[in-house]
């Protein structure tokens, strides 16, 4: 039954296996850019599981053209909201982590976080 | 509605507008604009909290003119006001202590950018007090880090940045969990404002549905916001953030930033997920064990740590662990002691910071341990402020450290399973702390020899010289021995705040 679940339910499961793949990116590699690629993708599976929640089968998106007033006509407009929200949060947290590896990597010529590391306890600063 | 109920809301507005202002403002005007930002909303809070004392009951504040299940709204009881006020006061007296250092270590073109950081970081710690908006809270979340990452990073050396790097991966992998979280919470329940979620929550527990995805939303709220506050295995960025950045930035953010979180983490417990189902999940166990290990190790690294600056930050990681400690208890006496941490941690550290900095100054500069021998005689009140924070560290009677771990001891005794490891923890830590800081203390008033003195060209620093500095140190101890000897009225007025937060 649970596996019957699971299939189902497939969308969710790939948002989830997505937030994964971005999470050990952004925890693990050693390349700046790749851990920053990893934390954009946690943040967009995080953006495709809220727009799975708010979607209805068959509904609208919830802009109002004809005059349809109806709940049963649209969509949930809520997590659709929340979804803009966290890309504008992602947005200038992706820019800020781009900044500082420029940063770094003007003064290291490197982008690996763990050498970076190394050579500023050889400086011993 | 009285007049003095839009003030939580004005002391928002106030403090997110004072940022843009700044940036379009000479360093200098910043800085005052900043101060008197700090001013007015302490003023506001305290305001509010004589408010709130009075009517005897929390009220909620409608955002908008959208009414409860739909709207944004602010919860405004006694614990929230008194927060804002001694977030206040702290903040307030960080940024005189560091005004020295911010003048040197800055560049000039900069500094107004400073102030920027400042005044939207005191908007977002505003904002996770009075939310009671899960979604709101994520955002103010990313606006604290982003704000504690420009702080570390205005002094501009390799350490500075690497450490605001790996702040903001740590603190990234943090809210991705939390956020995490809040979706699940959203999916689970439909709602987003903390009261609405917590009758869903109730009403799913009853009746048993969704207990594993209620459980792991718990956990992952529990373990992103445990990462940002630095609990101790997420803690390798921490002393280089904290041990290079400028004074007035390493204070605040041992002092304020993490504590935002804690009280975010407190909030969720008590407002969001309700403490007797937090109690049953068994997550706060994780949460005991982790505080434990962090109280003990933390100190252990700063034992081994010869840079003082670092060495403070290294017992931060120690006191953090106290606090979840106390969370982990599971009772309300251990949350209150926890409370109580957040309130004399916050005082103590802040004061260690500054003091070891007039240190510093009077050995040329050198954070090195070896360096600091006779410092407490060649900068007085900098040598008194540090004994004082020591001791209320290791905690001595009289000093706000001692309250706190009265507080945790008792409320570990009430508690039947995990009273032994926490009464062992407490008095490992304790040696702990004292090895450390009187070993610091013991140096700084060892007296150095003549010829040493001549030739590093180490020089005495007066009161006059550093007359912020001194103001500042002034006011923490002052503030420390409030908190440790006047402590009674203020346990209860958080006492009091805590049973009218849920």
């Amino acid at each position: 039954m649970d596996l019957a679940n699971l299939l189902s339910n497939y969308e969710e499961a790939v948002a989830m296996i997505l937030f994964g793949i971005g999470f050990s990116n952004l925890l693990l590699q050693k390349n700046l850019i790749k851990k920053i690629i990893g934390l954009n993708i946690m943040d967009t599976a995080m953006y495709l599981f809220l727009a799975l929640k708010g979607y209805i089968e068959g509904h609208k998106a919830p802009i109002v053209v004809d005059g349809v007033q109806s709940v049963e006509a649209y969509i949930n407009p809520i997590p659709s909201g929340l979804v803009l929200t966290g890309i504008v949060v992602s947005v200038s947290v992706s820019a800020l982590m781009l900044s500082l590896t420029i940063r770094l990597y003007r003064r290291y010529h490197t982008l690996d976080l763990d050498e970076i590391t190394t050579r500023l306890k050889k400086e011993g600063l | 509605m009285a007049l003095v109920q839009n003030l939580p809301f004005l002391s928002i507005l106030l403090s997110l507008f004072a940022g843009p202002l700044s940036s379009i403002i000479s360093g200098k005007k910043a800085k005052w604009v900043n101060l008197f930002v700090i001013t007015v909303v302490g003023i506001m809070s305290a305001a509010v909290l004589a408010f709130v004392l009075r009517s005897g009951e929390p009220y909620v504040y409608m955002m908008g003119h959208f009414p409860a299940p739909w709207g944004n709204e602010i919860r405004v009881g006694v614990l929230e006001a008194s927060m804002a006020l001694f977030f206040c006061i702290i903040m307030f007296l960080c940024m005189i202590g560091g005004s020295l250092e911010r003048m040197l270590e800055i560049e000039e073109s900069k500094e107004n950018l400073y102030y920027v950081m400042v005044n939207l970081l005191l908007c977002s710690l505003l904002a996770l007090i009075y939310t009671n908006d899960l979604f709101t809270a994520y955002v103010f979340v990313e606006i604290n880090t982003i704000s504690a990452c420009g702080l570390i990073m205005i002094r501009q050396n390799g350490r500075t940045i690497e450490a605001a790097t790996r702040y903001m991966i740590m603190s990234l992998l943090g809210s991705g969990l939390f956020l995490l979280g809040v979706c699940f919470l959203y999916d689970l329940t439909g709602h987003l404002l903390m009261s609405n979620i917590q009758e869903s929550v109730r009403a799913l527990h009853e009746s048993g549905k969704y207990h594993v995805p209620l459980l792991v939303t718990i956990s992952l709220m529990s373990v992103g916001l445990a990462i940002k506050s630095a609990l101790y295995p997420f803690h390798a960025w921490l002393p280089d953030a904290y041990g290079y950045s400028t004074l007035s930035s390493a204070a605040i953010l041992s002092s304020l930033v993490s504590k935002g979180y804690i009280f975010l983490l407190i909030k969720i417990f008590y407002r969001v997920i309700g403490f007797d189902i937090i109690r049953d999940s068994k997550v706060i166990n994780v949460l005991f064990i982790f505080g434990i290990v962090g109280m003990i190790m933390g100190s252990v690294d700063a034992i081994q740590e010869s840079n003082v600056r670092r060495m403070i930050a290294y017992s931060s990681v120690a006191q953090i662990g106290y606090i979840y400690m106390g969370l982990g208890l599971g009772t309300t006496a251990g949350v209150l002691a926890s409370v109580f941490h957040i309130v004399s941690h916050a005082a103590t550290k802040s004061l260690l910071f500054v003091a070891a900095s007039g240190l510093t100054d009077a050995s040329g500069g050198s954070t090195d341990f070896f360096d600091l021998t006779g410092a407490g005689y060649r900068n007085k009140v900098a040598g008194v402020a540090f004994t004082v924070g020591s001791l209320s560290m290791v905690g001595i009677p009289m000093f706000a450290g001692f309250i706190s771990k009265l507080m945790f001891a008792q409320a570990g005794v009430e508690s039947n399973h995990k009273m032994l490891l926490t009464l062992v923890a407490l008095a490992i830590s304790t040696v702990l702390n004292a090895v450390y800081f009187m070993k610091t203390v013991i140096r700084i008033y060892t007296p150095e020899k003549r010829e040493v003195l001549a030739k590093k060209n180490f020089r005495r620093i007066t009161a006059a010289d550093q007359p912020a500095k001194t103001v500042a140190l002034v006011c923490f101890v002052v503030l420390n021995l409030v908190l440790g000897i006047a402590s009674e009225p203020i346990v209860k007025l958080f006492g009091q705040g805590l049973s009218m937060f849920s």
